[in-house]
C-alpha cells in the first residue's frame, strides 16, 4: 500500500511539473503535430486510408516515445542541475520507486500526443480513425504509456550514474522509430534488426494500437509489453543500488 | 554515548584536465577528519570556502562514500546501512537549488514528507507545524520559483525536519541571507537544541559558531586544525596583539617576510574597497609595529591601529597557520 502511495505521489507531483513547462510544453504541443504532417505526406502518395490510418497511429506513437526518450535524460539531469537529486538520493525511500512515477509521468504526457495526432489527421488530412477492438485499443493505449515508461526508467537508471549520458535519450529518440516499426512494417529491415526491434517494448506497444485499431490479434503483443516492461523495471531495480552506490563513489550525483 | 562519529575519514575527487590528451588529478578534499559529537550537541564545522566541509557533511548523510576511514551516526554504518542512517537524520542544504521551483512549498513538502515516510495521517499537521516554524504560513501555496532565497533556506529547513530527525546536518544555512534573514535562520536552530536534537553545523561565519556551536572544529585544506569550546578557541589567541595596517598594494614577497618576523603569529590581508587591511598577530609581550613598517617600504601606508584578538582573529590564525 506504501509502495503504491509513493509510486502515486511520486507521479502526481512530477506530472504537474511537467505540465507546467513551458519549454516540454511547447515542444509536446508542436512536435507531435510536425511528426503527423510529415507522416501524412509520406504516405498519402499510396492514396489508401487504411495507409494513411498505418501512418497515422505511427506519428501517434513517435510523439509518445519522443515524450519519453528526451525527457527521460533531461529530467535527470534537471534534477542534478537544480540540486534535487541529492535531496531524493538523501531520503530513505528506494531510489527505484522514486525514479519509476518520473518517467511513467512523462510518458502519460504523451497520451495527449496520440490524441493530439489523431485529431490533426481528422481536422487536416480527413483521416478517418476506424477502430476494430475499441476495447483492446483503449487498453493497448495505458499498455504501452507503461512500458514506455518503463523503458525510460531503465534508461533514467543509468542517467543517474553517468553525468553526460543524458544526451544519449536524444539518440535513442530516431532509431527506435524505425527499428520498432512506427513508420514502415519491420519486414522492411534487414533480418538482423529484428531481434533488436523485438527486445524493444514500443515494438509491440505500437503493433497492439495497430492491430487493435486496424484489425487483427492485439494480445500476444499486450502480453508482450507486460512480459518486457515488468523485465525492464526487474532489471532497473537489480542495477539501481549498484549504479547509486557507483555515483556515491565517483560524486556523481551533483554537479559540484 | 557518540551520536556522530567519524574516524580518519577521506575523500579523494578525480577530476580530468585536457581534451584530446585527458589527463586524471587527484584532489584530496578531506584528508584524516575525525570528530565525535555527543546527543544534543550543536557541532560546528568551521572553515574556508573549498576547506571540505561540504565533502564531510556528505560523506555523513551518505550521499558521497569515503576513500578512506569509517563514520557512523547512531550506530549505523554510514557506508554499510544507508538506508537506516536517512531514516534518523535530517539535511539542510545551503543556497536557493534543492527545491522543485514549479511546485509550491506546500507540494515540495507533500513530495518529500511521502519519501521520508511520514504517516499519511499525520503528514498535514506536521507540514502545518514546520511552515509556522519556519515562517512560510500563508505563502506555502504559492511556487517556489516565486520565492525569495530566505523563503527557499527555511523551506529547506522545513524539509529536513518533516520525519522529525534525531539528527540534523546544516550545511551553511545561513549563506547569502540578509542579516534579518540569517538572524531569523539562527533563532530557528536554536529552538532544534532546545527541542533535543543534535546538530551538525558547517559555516564559514565565526560569529555564528560563536553564536550557535557548543563546540567547533576549525577545518582547512581537510584537516581539522583545532577543536574545542568557542572559548577554548579564543584563549589561543587571548594573549596576543593585533596590528592592523591600511595599505595599498601590498606584494605577497612583504607578506612572507612579515610571517617569518620573530614574535609574529600569524599575517593576513583582507579587501576593502578600493584599500587592502594587513592584519599582524603578534605576542603580547613584543611590540612590532616599528619592525612591521620597515617593511613595507615601498607600499602606500595609511591608518595603523591596535586591538585586543577576537575569535576571528583565532579563526584566521588557526588557517592561515596551515
Amino acid at each position: 500500500m506504501r509502495t503504491l502511495r509513493l509510486l502515486g505521489i511520486g507521479w502526481l507531483f512530477h506530472f504537474k511539473m511537467i505540465m507546467r513547462s513551458a519549454f516540454d510544453g511547447v515542444g509536446q504541443v508542436i512536435y507531435p503535430l510536425f511528426f503527423a504532417t510529415v507522416a501524412f505526406f509520406v504516405f498519402r502518395a499510396g492514396d489508401s486510408p487504411r495507409t494513411l490510418l498505418y501512418a497515422s497511429l505511427g506519428a501517434a506513437v513517435m510523439g509518445m516515445w519522443s515524450a519519453t526518450s528526451t525527457t527521460a535524460g533531461s529530467a535527470m539531469q534537471r534534477e542534478r542541475w537544480q540540486g534535487t537529486l541529492e535531496a531524493l538520493v538523501a531520503t530513505p525511500a528506494n531510489f527505484a520507486l522514486i525514479l519509476l512515477p518520473v518517467t511513467i509521468a512523462m510518458a502519460t504526457i504523451g497520451i495527449y500526443s496520440l490524441v493530439a495526432t489523431l485529431l490533426w489527421g481528422r481536422l487536416l488530412f480527413g483521416i478517418d480513425l476506424t477502430v476494430v477492438h475499441p476495447l483492446l485499443f483503449v487498453l493497448s493505449i495505458p499498455a504501452t504509456v507503461l512500458t514506455f515508461g518503463a523503458l525510460g526508467f531503465l534508461f533514467a537508471v543509468c542517467f543517474v550514474r553517468f553525468r553526460a549520458a543524458w544526451a544519449l535519450g536524444n539518440m535513442f529518440e530516431y532509431p527506435v522509430w524505425l527499428i520498432c516499426g512506427f513508420l514502415v512494417p519491420l519486414t522492411f529491415f534487414p533480418a538482423w534488426v529484428r531481434p533488436i526491434s523485438w527486445i524493444l517494448a514500443p515494438t509491440w506497444g505500437m503493433n497492439a494500437i495497430r492491430e487493435s485499431s486496424l484489425g487483427g490479434s492485439p494480445l500476444p503483443d499486450l502480453i508482450m509489453c507486460f512480459v518486457l516492461g515488468s523485465a525492464y523495471i526487474a532489471l532497473g531495480f537489480l542495477v539501481m543500488e549498484r549504479l547509486l552506490r557507483a555515483a556515491r563513489e565517483r560524486a556523481a550525483l551533483s554537479l559540484t | 554515548m557518540a551520536v556522530v562519529e567519524a574516524h580518519d575519514l577521506r575523500r579523494v575527487y578525480k577530476t580530468h584536465t585536457g581534451t584530446i590528451r585527458r589527463r586524471v588529478k587527484e584532489i584530496e578534499a578531506v584528508r584524516g577528519v575525525s570528530f565525535a559529537i555527543d546527543k544534543g550537541e550543536l557541532f560546528g564545522l568551521l572553515g574556508p570556502n573549498g576547506a571540505g566541509k561540504t565533502t564531510t557533511i556528505k560523506m555523513l548523510i551518505t550521499l558521497l562514500i569515503p576513500t578512506a576511514g569509517t563514520a557512523n551516526v547512531l550506530g549505523f554504518d554510514v557506508v554499510k546501512d544507508p538506508r537506516e542512517v536517512r531514516k534518523r537524520i535530517g539535511y539542510v542544504f545551503g543556497g536557493e537549488r534543492g527545491v522543485y521551483e514549479r511546485l509550491s512549498g506546500y507540494d515540495n513538502l507533500r513530495y518529500f514528507a511521502e519519501l521520508y515516510g511520514v504517516p499519511p495521517k499525520v503528514q498535514k499537521a506536521r507540514i502545518e507545524e514546520l511552515l509556522e516554524l519556519v515562517g512560510l504560513k500563508g505563502r506555502e501555496h504559492e511556487r517556489t520559483e516565486g520565492y525569495s532565497r530566505g523563503m527557499k533556506q527555511r523551506l529547506h529547513v522545513a524539509r529536513g525536519l518533516l520525519h522529525d530527525p534525531e539528527v540534523v546536518f546544516l550545511d551553511e544555512p545561513t549563506i547569502g541571507l540578509d542579516p534579518v534573514g540569517a538572524r531569523e535562520l539562527r533563532a530557528t536552530i536554536g529552538t532544534l537544541t532546545s527541542a533535543g536534537k543534535t546538530i551538525l553545523l558547517t559555516t564559514h561565519y565565526m560569529f555564528e559558531a560563536d553564536a550557535l556551536c557548543d563546540r567547533i572544529a576549525v577545518i582547512s585544506q581537510g584537516e581539522i586544525v583545532a577543536e574545542g569550546t568557542p572559548a577554548q578557541l579564543k584563549s589561543r589567541v587571548a594573549s596576543g596583539a593585533v596590528t592592523e595596517v591600511e595599505v595599498y598594494g601590498i606584494p605577497d614577497e612583504t607578506v612572507e617576510r612579515l610571517r617569518s618576523l620573530e614574535g609574529v603569529m600569524s599575517v593576513w590581508v583582507e579587501e576593502r574597497e578600493q584599500a587592502q587591511v594587513l592584519s599582524v598577530q603578534t605576542r603580547a609581550d613584543m611590540q612590532l609595529t616599528a619592525a612591521i613598517l620597515g617593511h613595507l617600504n615601498g607600499s602606500n601606508v595609511g591608518r595603523v591601529s591596535h586591538r585586543e584578538p577576537t575569535l576571528e582573529d583565532a579563526y584566521v590564525a588557526l588557517v592561515e597557520g596551515e
